[in-house]
This record gives C-alpha cells, sequence and structure tokens, in this order.
C-alpha cells in the first residue's frame, strides 16, 4: 500500500519534469513560443496565435498564456517572473504605458533594426513613441486604443468642443438626464483623464525621463476643469470610484449625456442598451482651451520579447507575423479594437467596425498624447498622480495653487523614486 | 518541554538511567530535527532575507542601483505620514472589527453550546463564511454594495445611488461588515471550545444556590472562559491586523482606508522597490510582534505549549 504510494508520487513527479522540458517535438525541431497576454473576449489572441502558429511552416509553435484582464494584475504576473528571471516567458503583450520600465530592467530585447523597419511602415508616430525608450525600439505595436467623447444627440445639438462647454450644457440639462461620465476612481484611469487635459492645456507632466515640467498656468486650467466637473451636479454621484465599466453603466441607465470612454461602449450599448443606442454619438475628445487641440489618450498592446527567452530570432519572427495587416485587422473584427496602421483605416472592415466614428478614430489616435511612460519609474509616477488628485471632488477651482502645488511636490518625489507611496 | 518530563520523571534511579535518558533525549532531538528544519527553511530563512533586503537599496527596475543603505529605508517609512496614517487606520480596523466578533462571536457560541436541536444544522450553518475564501467574500459584499449591481442600495431608506466606497466611513462600515461576517465563526468556534471544558456541574450548583443566568454567565462562564477567549481574541487581532483582501478589492486603498499590508504591497509588488517594501514588512512584523507579547505578558494569555495551566 505505501510502496503504491511512493510509486505514485514519484511517477507524478516525473512526469511534471518530463512535461516541463517537453518545450520542443524533439522529432520536427519545431519550438515552442509562449505568449503571455491579455485575455481578450472575443478570442482574437488565440486566433492570432493559431494563424501564426501554421504559416511558421513547422518552425514554431505558440502557446497562449492568458493574463488577467486588469492592466494592473498583468503586470504584475509579469514582472514577478521577469524579476526572478523566468526563461519560460518568450512574446509578452505589453501596456503600452510599460516600455520604459521594462526595457530600464534589462527585461526586454531590443527590437531588431530589420524588424523594426518592417513592423514601424504606416504606424502612427504617436503609437511608435511608446515603443520606444532612450530613442530604441524595445517593443512593437499590434493594437491601439483611444478615447472619444459619446454624447447624446437626442439632448445635445451639436457635440460641444471645450470642457466648460460640455459642463454647461449638461448643466441645462440637468442632473437626472446630463450626467458626464468620466474615469476618476484612484487607479490608471485617473492618470489617463488627468494626462489629456494636462496636454490639452498645453503642457506636459515631464520634459524629460527624469525632468517634470507641469507649466503652473497650463496645469492650473487642467486642474480647474477636473474640479468644476467633480464638483458640479452633473458629475456621477459615484465620479471618486468612477472606471471605464461604472461610466458604461451610468450612460447605458439613460441617466447621462456625456462619457468619455474607449469604443467598447459602442458594441455594449447596442446590445445592452437599445434604447440609448439609438441615439449614440461620438465625436473627439473636448478641449480645455478653444484655441488647442484635444490630446486624446493612447492604449492598446505593444508586443515584446524577453530578455531570457531562449529563441529570440523565432520570437521576433512570431512578433512579424502576429502585427501583419491581416492580423490588426482581424483584431478590430473580432475585438473591436482598432489597428496601429494608419493606412488599414481605409479598409472597409475598419467602417464597419466603427460605423460613422472610424475618422474620429483614427485622428484621435494620431493626435494622441501618451502619457508620460518614458520614465522608467512610470509605475511610481502613476501612483503619485493618482495619489495627489483623488478624489477629484477635493479640487477646490477657487484655489488651485493648493491642488497644484500638491500634484508637483507629488511627481517630484516620485521621479526621485523616494519615499512611501 | 516533553525532554525535561522525560529527564524528571527519571530522577529515581541516576546512575543506571542517565544513559538511557541521553538516549531518549537523543531520539527526541532527531523526531524533532525535521519539523524544525522545514520551519528554518521555510519561515526563518525568508524572514532573515527579508530583513537583509530591508537594508539595501533594492529595485527590480533599476537593478544596476543596488546598495546597502543602513537604516534609510526604515527613516523612509517612519517619517512618511502615509506609514502612520496606516498604522491608525488598520489600528482601528482592529479594535473595531474584533470588538464586534467577539460580542456576535460569543452569542453564537453560546446558542450553538446550548441549541437543544438541529446542533449539526446550526455549528455547520454558523461555518460558512468561514469557509468561503476571504476574497470571493470581498467580492460578494463589494457587488452588494456597488451602486451599480448591488441590492443593497434598492433597500428601503437608501440612497438609490448612495456610493459606498466613495467615502472613507462608508467603505469603512463595508469593509468591517465584510471581516465582521468572514470570521465571527472562527471566533464563535474557538470560544465554543473552551465552552465545552467548562464542568456542568458548576451550573448546576450555581443554580441551586439560586444564581440567575446573567449571574451564571459573569461568575462562572466568563472567568472560566478567560484562557480560550484571550487566545481567540490574540488570534483574531494577529489576523485582524494583517487585513488585506477586503480592502483591496474594495478601494484598493482609495478614500485613506490603507492599511499597512496594502502600503506594503504597493511597495513590493507595484513598486518593485523590495527594500522599501521589506522595510514595511519589517515593521509590519514588528507590530504583530507587539502585539502578541502584550497579550502573552499584559493579560497573560496562555500559548498553547503551557497548556493554558496559568
Amino acid at each position: 500500500m505505501r510502496r503504491g504510494l511512493v510509486i505514485t508520487i514519484v511517477a507524478i513527479a516525473l512526469s511534471l519534469g518530463v512535461g516541463a522540458c517537453g518545450d520542443s517535438d524533439s522529432a520536427s525541431g519545431r519550438q515552442t513560443l509562449s505568449w503571455f497576454i491579455a485575455r481578450q473576449p472575443g478570442g482574437a489572441v488565440e486566433a492570432l496565435a493559431a494563424r501564426c502558429s501554421q504559416a511558421s511552416g513547422g518552425r514554431y509553435r505558440i502557446r497562449v498564456e492568458l493574463l488577467p484582464s486588469q492592466a494592473d494584475q498583468q503586470r504584475e504576473q509579469l514582472v514577478r517572473r521577469l524579476g526572478a528571471k523566468d526563461d519560460s516567458l518568450d512574446l509578452l503583450g505589453l501596456d503600452v504605458v510599460w516600455t520604459g520600465e521594462f526595457a530600464n530592467a534589462g527585461w526586454i530585447r531590443p527590437v531588431p533594426e530589420q524588424t523594426r523597419q518592417v513592423v514601424s511602415r504606416n504606424v502612427f508616430d504617436s503609437v511608435l513613441e511608446t515603443a520606444r525608450f532612450e530613442n530604441r525600439a524595445y517593443a512593437v505595436p499590434i493594437w491601439s486604443n483611444t478615447q472619444l467623447l459619446w454624447y447624446r444627440k437626442d439632448r445635445v445639438g451639436k457635440p460641444p468642443t471645450t470642457w466648460d462647454e460640455m459642463i454647461q450644457e449638461a448643466e441645462r440639462i440637468g442632473p437626472k438626464e446630463g450626467r458626464i461620465q468620466v474615469q476618476a476612481n484612484r487607479y490608471e484611469g485617473l492618470v489617463v483623464l488627468v494626462n489629456q487635459l494636462i496636454e490639452s492645456a498645453g503642457t506636459s507632466i515631464l520634459a524629460g525621463p527624469e525632468q517634470v515640467r507641469l507649466d503652473e498656468a497650463p496645469t492650473e486650467r487642467a486642474l480647474g476643469i477636473l474640479g468644476r466637473l467633480s464638483r458640479s451636479p452633473v458629475a456621477a454621484p459615484n465620479i471618486t470610484t468612477s472606471t471605464e465599466d461604472t461610466a458604461r453603466q451610468g450612460f447605458e441607465d439613460d441617466s447621462s449625456s456625456f462619457m468619455v470612454n474607449y469604443s467598447f461602449v459602442y458594441n455594449s450599448a447596442k446590445s445592452n442598451a437599445p434604447e440609448v443606442f439609438k441615439n449614440l454619438g461620438a465625436a473627439k475628445l473636448p478641449r480645455v482651451d478653444p484655441d488647442r487641440p484635444s490630446a486624446p489618450p493612447i492604449g492598446g498592446i505593444n508586443l515584446a520579447v524577453s530578455s531570457y527567452a531562449k529563441h529570440p530570432d523565432l520570437a521576433f519572427d512570431a512578433v512579424r507575423c502576429l502585427v501583419s495587416p491581416a492580423n490588426q485587422l482581424e483584431v478590430t473584427k473580432l475585438e473591436g479594437l482598432p489597428p496601429v496602421r494608419d493606412d488599414l483605416f481605409d479598409d472597409p472592415a475598419i467602417k464597419t467596425a466603427y460605423p460613422g466614428f472610424a475618422e474620429e478614430i483614427r485622428s484621435s489616435i494620431q493626435n494622441a498624447a501618451p502619457r508620460p511612460s518614458e520614465s522608467p519609474a512610470y509605475q511610481d509616477l502613476s501612483l503619485a498622480i493618482q495619489r495627489a488628485v483623488h478624489p477629484t471632488t477635493q479640487i477646490d477651482p477657487q484655489n488651485l495653487d493648493a491642488a497644484y502645488d500638491r500634484l508637483r511636490e507629488k511627481v517630484l518625489d516620485a521621479i526621485k523614486r523616494e519615499g512611501l507611496l | 518541554m516533553s525532554t525535561l518530563s522525560i529527564g524528571r520523571g527519571s530522577e529515581g534511579d541516576p546512575g543506571q538511567t542517565s544513559e538511557k535518558t541521553k538516549a531518549e533525549r537523543r531520539l527526541a532531538f532527531m523526531l524533532c530535527a525535521p519539523a524544525v528544519g522545514a520551519m528554518l527553511l521555510v519561515t526563518v530563512y525568508p524572514i532573515v532575507y527579508a530583513i537583509v533586503l530591508s537594508l539595501q537599496k533594492v529595485d527590480l527596475r533599476f537593478p544596476e542601483e543596488s546598495g546597502f543603505v543602513g537604516l534609510d529605508n526604515y527613516a523612509a517609512v517612519l517619517s512618511s505620514d502615509l506609514w502612520w496614517s496606516g498604522v491608525a487606520f488598520t489600528s482601528l480596523v482592529t479594535l473595531v472589527s474584533v470588538a464586534i466578533e467577539l460580542v456576535l462571536g460569543m452569542a453564537l457560541a453560546l446558542i450553538m453550546h446550548r441549541a437543544l436541536f438541529g446542533r449539526g444544522l446550526i455549528r455547520t450553518s454558523v461555518l460558512i463564511p468561514y469557509g468561503i475564501v476571504t476574497v470571493v467574500a470581498a467580492f460578494a459584499w463589494f457587488f452588494a454594495f456597488d451602486p451599480n449591481s448591488g441590492f443593497v442600495n434598492t433597500l428601503p431608506g437608501i440612497a438609490e445611488d448612495k456610493a459606498w466606497f466613495g467615502d472613507k466611513w462608508s467603505a469603512f462600515s463595508v469593509i468591517i461588515l465584510t471581516e465582521v461576517w468572514k470570521t465571527t465563526p472562527f471566533m464563535a468556534l474557538l470560544l465554543l471550545a473552551g465552552l465545552a471544558t467548562i464542568d456542568e456541574g458548576l451550573y448546576e450548583a450555581a443554580k441551586v444556590d439560586g444564581a440567575g443566568p446573567v449571574q451564571r454567565f459573569l461568575r462562572i462562564t466568563l472567568p472560566l472562559l478567560k484562557p480560550a477567549l484571550l487566545v481567540a481574541l490574540l488570534f483574531r487581532m494577529l489576523d485582524a491586523f494583517r487585513v488585506f483582501d477586503s480592502i483591496f478589492v474594495m478601494t484598493r486603498g482609495a478614500q485613506d482606508t490603507e492599511s499597512v499590508s496594502i502600503l506594503g504591497y504597493n511597495q513590493l509588488i507595484s513598486r518593485l522597490n523590495l527594500g522599501l517594501g521589506s522595510a514595511v514588512s519589517v515593521l509590519i512584523f514588528v507590530l504583530v510582534l507587539l502585539i502578541a507579547f502584550v497579550f502573552v505578558r499584559g493579560f497573560g494569555t496562555a500559548v498553547p505549549s503551557q497548556g493554558g495551566e496559568k
């Protein structure tokens, strides 16, 4: 009896050991590449992995390792493994703001020049910028994302061009139907909002990887809008805990006339709230100053190859396949996520995916202002910005100096990477 | 402990049994060795490693910048407002939740002890919350109080769009509720075990002498329950002080609801600043030790090896 147990345990241990080394089909010489990437509801990740495995002609097979859907959790899973120099990761799907951190830590390989030339052809400059660190490409963009202003066509004649106009218009409609939905919980989405306001006011958070910019007058204009919106009766009652999803729900329940959000809300409204969907309009994000364009945020995923990958050349081949124009369009079809190549926006598939707002998406990505992720301490910076402006209801539009000083001080500390955050 | 009693027991015949005693002691050591070895490996090594890390500048994102910095990390933590507000909030959560759990747990234990019928059913149903994974329980309550998906705001007397996690004290109440709901059964179980050790004869005698139920509770149950009560309180305090899951799920520390564990998590996992994060962890460890010390020395809580003889 006892011997039987011992034999079973040994057998399990051996089979696990064998399984762990089963990295290649020894007969055919085909290598297995693992691709760590966030789960996508439409199945695009699996579809692309299968396509490229097929197209490799037996050289490699891509095994998908799904990460959680929240960006913070994806990053935690990846950095834990990379921090321990885990060599079982080959391809990594990185959020656009992680490039600096991962490259500086030595976790990802620079993209070889030849590959870089191929994969950056026709790609939006704003997107390429997110894949660079210290003037070198460390990642390859695969899909993008950006926010639009969604509004109710039945309540709003013409979409507002500035935030001030929007708040006025919403207050005219009243808090029963005129609410404005944004993302202001203490999380990354708040940094997205703050960054686009600051950029649209004509300044930026950083002037270089370790240099703070934050010009006073424009930063205060941006913070003023945030404070005014948060204290207005048309702010969502849960504004201090609002996320992309609570904004979507608040818009779909008919209480809101405006929403700043990603394009997933289009299909969601279509299936969840047909009445709202009938009057759903999309426009570019409102401006801070009437004479300066808005600065839409940029999201999406860049692919990188781990420094500890055993077959980096094959991995970069796989990256080239995964980001091919046909595959980018497949992602748009399955997930509704926009491609990173400008020329693909002329494809009819884009018009199908974004009926009536394809041009808004295109120009938003084109004019997008990335978050200050050139700093390798971006995570510190993000936490510091969140702490400085949350809860946004505490920003007093009459006393913006206090809010400004707080933000500047926190950002300076974060750049020095000192103290608790 | 056991080796001592063996030695004492064989005192009668020193000349011959000292050989036997030695052999027994050797055997005892050998029997303990694997357990001690395993403990050293899985607890002492990580603790020592954390202390070593806390004296260094280690940030996984900046591998070339590491080096010994002495107590700088501790200075950074102890001089930070965040740390002290975290300690204050954590202590508040600990005190309030353990106090409520004690009262409810005691009531449940008495009910379970005195239940005339359906004992098994009552005990099982009381234990269900404790059997649920903390994160799952936290999510369940989070969704219940969420203004979009929850049922709580549909109850009469509550504003329909009340944002529970948008304000410090409402978030605090929900966190306390979750903690209490989840761990009261643990408290009740420990107290029930204590109740079972009390001799029924004492109650009979007291009844004969004319003691009412309140007197019996105050004069018999409470004093005899003291050892079990203190152990239960100690365990829950140590546990509650490390509160993490429900806060992480509900507010992630926003609205000034940051516990010290959330703070440690932010430095270690989000910022990958192992030096600073280890300093936070070591300080949490010291605070937990302090709680245990106060209980054992101050209130005379019997630790298990003393068999509750105090």
